[in-house]
């Protein structure tokens, strides 16, 4: 049987140092191709788990302990699937935004191959030593990214990330050095049982610090500050990149580590503290895109609001029934596929806008509505995700989300989940109004290539139709 | 998929599609565009016909597709939706004519017309819901879709009063999805069934359940335009006169009072709600609507905005006639759906004639149009007249089994509200009336758009429509007794709804 594991890694490797040995600004057909593949292998992936269950690869045939495991379950195909899916629109987007754009920016798609690559690597990690290494490559690529527009914002803003992202896989890895002095392993499944069997105060620490970090890198309140300049200072592809990628990178591990490694030791105390994070984040993420002037500032601080409702996943499944606690872990995996899509739709879509208007304030987009009727559509579309209004994947995560906190009598999630539903509306809705005003007499409009509109409709699309189609993601994830 | 099932997705596809290549027309194809808006409406009316025929004897049309284990998008057209959605159909037929002649020459079509398309499948949505979550669906999609038509003037007072219709509608949809999600967690699918679901509940549930129903009927009433959640309607009657024809008659206030009807006879079952006192206190909110709706329109001068209070009075109708437990006046409530459609789009309808083809928008500029605007006139009078509840006209009907209803419940106040709905109803309507066709014209008229041609007073396109659902209301109400008549229509509904009751 073929196997699609080791390749998922090594696409990107080859494309990004083919692109890299290129040329600046160079490589961007390899690119596409590249994703394309590697979209079909991760299809191809998700079937063969469908079929048989959860995967295990030996790297060069030496298994654990000796040599590397790679795994893959359902979790893990739901996100390279995503991340696939995301990835192949956004690398049209690019080529069509970098075209536009003087000069070309030199690193991208080298950079990109690296981040894409670094981010396969860590959903198939079994063992957390691999993940950090994954995770620092990732964090590096990333930092790359956005500074490679160049400038002072942008660099400071990189700068900023940089500190944040060291920071956090630096408590990460004196997690896992913690972990292997108390069991002298660092493989995930061999490390399950042994916590399960016994778990001295050390152990604590060390979810604490690898959690600390994590959540440090998925920007979840108030570990926020360095993500709204990062990604709404950077050109806009690498926003959506990072945006609707990056940080479910992070989040899925916090979910691979609570569920999977210390759920022996996970206590409601702690569960419900990390969902009043969620809250926070939610409610004041939110809070801020309502203040904002700027248009992709506006998005970034959507996903600062947007990330807090996956933090409720934490306190609905924990201690709580199996069938609520599914419920609960079905909806936060949906939220973090649905906001994926829909916000690297709001980024590409606002970055068409700004393309267009030649302005990025929200003051300057009124006339978009005629003018751009196909990409404000997709921010429309985008926007229904985000709201949480049917029938999109947002939708459908936040019915699961408030089944489950019913279910559980834990009434306030519900509260804060109707709050940030009707601030999220409040914030999408103050960029179509705006957008629906007359074009103003000086306002000039760029044409746009169709390259740069259509990609993002499809990914919005995407979002929505996942509302529809949750049935076949949720059978996907919980193939074990 | 069989006939059958694809029907009630036909009935959709034939405004959805429309609506999604109007988009993609460029704005100056407007005979195309009007070619697709008016084959979807005609299409959309030939396939009702058809499952009409069908419901009567007895077809099931059910369409049902699992989005999520235990969560399934169902389309149900039975009695009580086919009656929704032939009037939307038919009411958005002669809105689409009228709205093509309304915004002859006037900027962004394309996009009205998509949106108005949009807004139609959703409301046909809503009606063919077969349980509370495809409800939910539709009653959102219905929010969005009628939003950019709120606004579509683009000035001040139009954002403004798109952002209030989103504050209400918006927090009105937030209360309605946790009353869904509560129920569905006590209860499963909560699927429309006639005689409704939730009596098998233990009482031990009643507590819950009527928290529930005080969420859903909240959630609902903001689209109803019960007061106190009344405040967005008269401020979006900003909007141009085709939609406020849609937003009052055709689409989102019907929305709210059908879902109330389905949450009461289909969710509840009537009996049961009845068992939990709930129907009690609808019947006051319902009450206190009508005669606070009527006192604010004393005070109007602005027409349409004196009609918007009108509306708000007139609904609650259908949710009083729900609230009386007995099936005359579920009858009185449900025939009520209908007439106060044809009767205010009429009235709308004449509201836009005089603003586009006079600039008349004050009923103090009113003076002698009668003379100047015969038809139009006339058309207006006859839907006052059956808002004030004169025999034979289509709201006298309403109104006497829903007085009849009233004593049935043993609930003889309810008279007086009614009483004293109409007297107010014709303390508004009348002075308009009278200005129309008793004063003389002294002045200019403010803005004369359409002059007038060979004796015809207006564009045709203008008149038609308001002339069809006027002699609609006079034919309601003279063949109210003969088989196909709305009231007909509203008889079968209410005896499938009592199970023990049947009269």
């Amino acid at each position: 049987m073929f196997d699609p594991i080791p390749w998922l890694i090594l696409s990107p490797l080859i494309w990004a140092t083919l692109a890299f040995v290129q040329g600046p600004g160079r490589g961007g057909r390899l690119a596409v191709a590249g994703v394309a593949l590697q979209l079909a292998l991760a299809a191809t992936l998700a079937q063969q788990i469908i079929a048989g269950g959860a995967r295990v690869y030996a790297v060069g045939g030496w298994g654990a302990p000796l040599g590397i495991d790679l795994a893959a379950d359902g979790l893990s195909a739901v996100m390279l699937l995503l991340t696939q899916a995301v990835a192949l629109p956004l690398a049209f987007y690019a080529r069509a935004y970098f075209a536009a754009h003087a000069a070309p920016l030199r690193y991208f798609w080298p950079l990109t191959g690296y981040l894409l690559a670094a981010m396969n690597a860590l959903f198939l990690s079994a063992d957390v030593f691999n993940i950090y290494v994954t995770l620092e490559l990732l964090g590096l690529a990333a930092v790359g990214l956005v500074a490679v527009a160049g400038g002072a914002g942008p660099v400071s803003a990189a700068m900023r990330y940089l500190l944040a992202t060291l920071l956090g896989s630096g408590a990460y890895l004196l997690g896992v050095a913690l972990l292997y002095g108390v069991y002298g392993s660092v493989s995930l499944a061999a490390l399950a049982p042994l916590i399960a069997a016994d778990a001295p105060t050390a152990v604590s620490l060390a979810a604490a610090l690898m959690l600390l970090g994590l959540m440090l890198k998925t920007a979840l309140f108030p570990f926020h500050f360095w993500l709204p300049p990062a990604h709404g200072n950077a050109p806009a592809p690498v926003s959506a990149l990072l945006s609707a990628l990056v940080i479910k990178a992070s989040f899925y591990l916090i979910l691979r580590l609570w569920f999977d490694l210390f759920a022996p030791i996970a206590s409601v105390t702690a569960a419900q503290f990390l969902g009043a994070l969620g809250a926070g984040a939610v409610i004041w993420g939110s809070l801020l895109a309502l203040r904002q002037t700027h248009l992709k500032m506006l998005v970034a601080y959507s996903t600062v609001a947007q990330v807090g409702y996956l933090f409720l996943i934490f306190p609905l499944a924990t201690g709580a029934a199996a069938e609520v606690a599914a419920s609960a872990w079905q909806g936060g995996a949906l939220q973090a596929v649905a906001h994926g899509l829909a916000k690297a739709a709001m980024f590409a879509a606002a970055g068409a806008m700004i393309a267009a208007t030649g302005r990025d304030e929200i003051a300057g987009l009124a006339g978009v509505a005629t003018r751009l009727p196909l990409t404000l559509f997709t921010f429309v579309l985008a926007g229904m995700t985000i709201m949480g209004l049917p029938p999109s994947g947002g939708f459908s995560a936040k019915w699961l989300l408030l089944g489950a906190a019913l279910a559980s009598g834990q009434w306030w999630w519900i509260v804060v989940m109707l709050a940030g539903g009707l601030l999220s509306a409040a914030y999408v809705f103050k960029v179509l109004r705006q957008a629906f005003l007359p074009a103003e007499e000086a306002a000039h409009f760029k044409p746009l290539p169709r390259t740069l509109e259509w990609p993002a409709f499809l990914l919005a699309l995407a979002s929505l139709l996942l509302g529809l189609w949750a049935s076949e993601m949720l059978n996907l994830l919980g193939a074990a | 998929m069989s006939l059958n099932e694809t029907l009630p997705l036909l009935v959709l596809a034939s405004s959805l599609l429309p609506g999604l290549i109007i988009f993609s027309l460029p704005e100056e194809r407007h005979i195309l565009r009007s070619l697709f808006n008016l084959a979807g409406a005609t299409l959309k009316l030939l396939l009702i016909v058809y499952m009409l025929w069908g419901v009567l004897h007895g077809e099931e049309y059910v369409f049902r597709y699992t989005m999520l284990p235990g969560l399934d998008l169902l389309f149900v057209a039975d009695a009580l939706a086919m009656l929704f959605v032939t009037l939307s159909a038919a009411l958005w037929f002669l809105t689409t004519l009228y709205a093509i002649g309304y915004l002859e020459n006037s900027p962004h079509r394309s996009r009205f017309f998509g949106f108005f398309s949009l807004c139609v499948t959703a409301t046909v949505g809503v009606a063919m819901a077969g349980n509370l979550f495809t409800f939910f669906i539709f009653y959102e999609l219905l929010t969005l879709s009628t939003y950019p038509l709120v606004v579509h003037r683009g000035t001040e007072q139009a954002m403004r009063a798109g952002n209030v219709y989103l504050t209400y509608t918006l927090g009105g949809g937030a209360l309605l999805l946790i009353g869904t999600v509560w129920l569905y967690g006590l209860a499963g699918q909560v699927e429309f069934t006639q005689g409704g679901v939730l009596a098998a509940l233990g009482p031990e549930y009643a507590g819950q359940l009527q928290i529930v129903f005080f969420l859903l009927i909240a959630g609902l009433g903001v689209k109803a335009a019960l007061v106190p959640l009344h405040g967005w309607l008269p401020q979006a009657m900003v909007a141009p006169a085709p939609v406020s024809a849609l937003l009052h008659a055709v689409a989102v206030v019907k929305a709210g009072a059908f879902g109330i009807m389905r949450v009461v006879y289909e969710v509840y079952g009537v009996e049961f709600a009845h068992a939990l006192s709930l129907l009690l206190p609808l019947a006051v909110a319902a009450s206190v609507t009508i005669i606070w709706g009527s006192l604010r329109a004393l005070f109007q001068d602005d027409l349409k905005r004196r009609l918007a209070f009108s509306t708000i009075s007139q609904v609650s109708y259908i949710a009083l006639g729900v609230a009386l437990f007995g099936p005359v006046g579920t009858i009185g409530g449900v025939v009520h759906l209908v007439h106060q459609g044809i009767m205010k789009i009429t009235l709308f309808f004449c509201a836009g004639n005089y603003a586009e083809t006079l600039g008349i928008h004050k009923i103090s500029e009113m003076d002698g149009v009668g003379r100047r605007m015969p038809w139009t006139t006339v058309a207006f009078t006859v839907g006052a007249f059956g808002m004030i509840g004169v025999p034979p006209l289509a709201g006298f009907i309403s109104k006497w089994y829903l007085g009849l209803g009233a004593l049935e419940a043993q609930m003889p106040w309810v008279l007086a509200v009614l009483l004293a709905s109409s007297l107010l109803n014709a303390a508004y309507f009348l002075p308009i009336l009278h200005r129309a066709w008793f004063r003389p014209r002294t002045e200019t008229w403010p803005e004369e758009h359409i002059p007038m041609q060979k004796g015809r007073e207006t564009a045709w396109l203008l008149l038609a429509p308001p002339l069809i659902t006027a002699a609609a209301t006079v034919l309601a109400g003279l063949f109210a007794a003969s088989a196909i008549s709305p009231l007909d229509w509203a008889k079968l509904i209410a005896a499938r709804e009592y199970l023990r009751w049947v009269p």
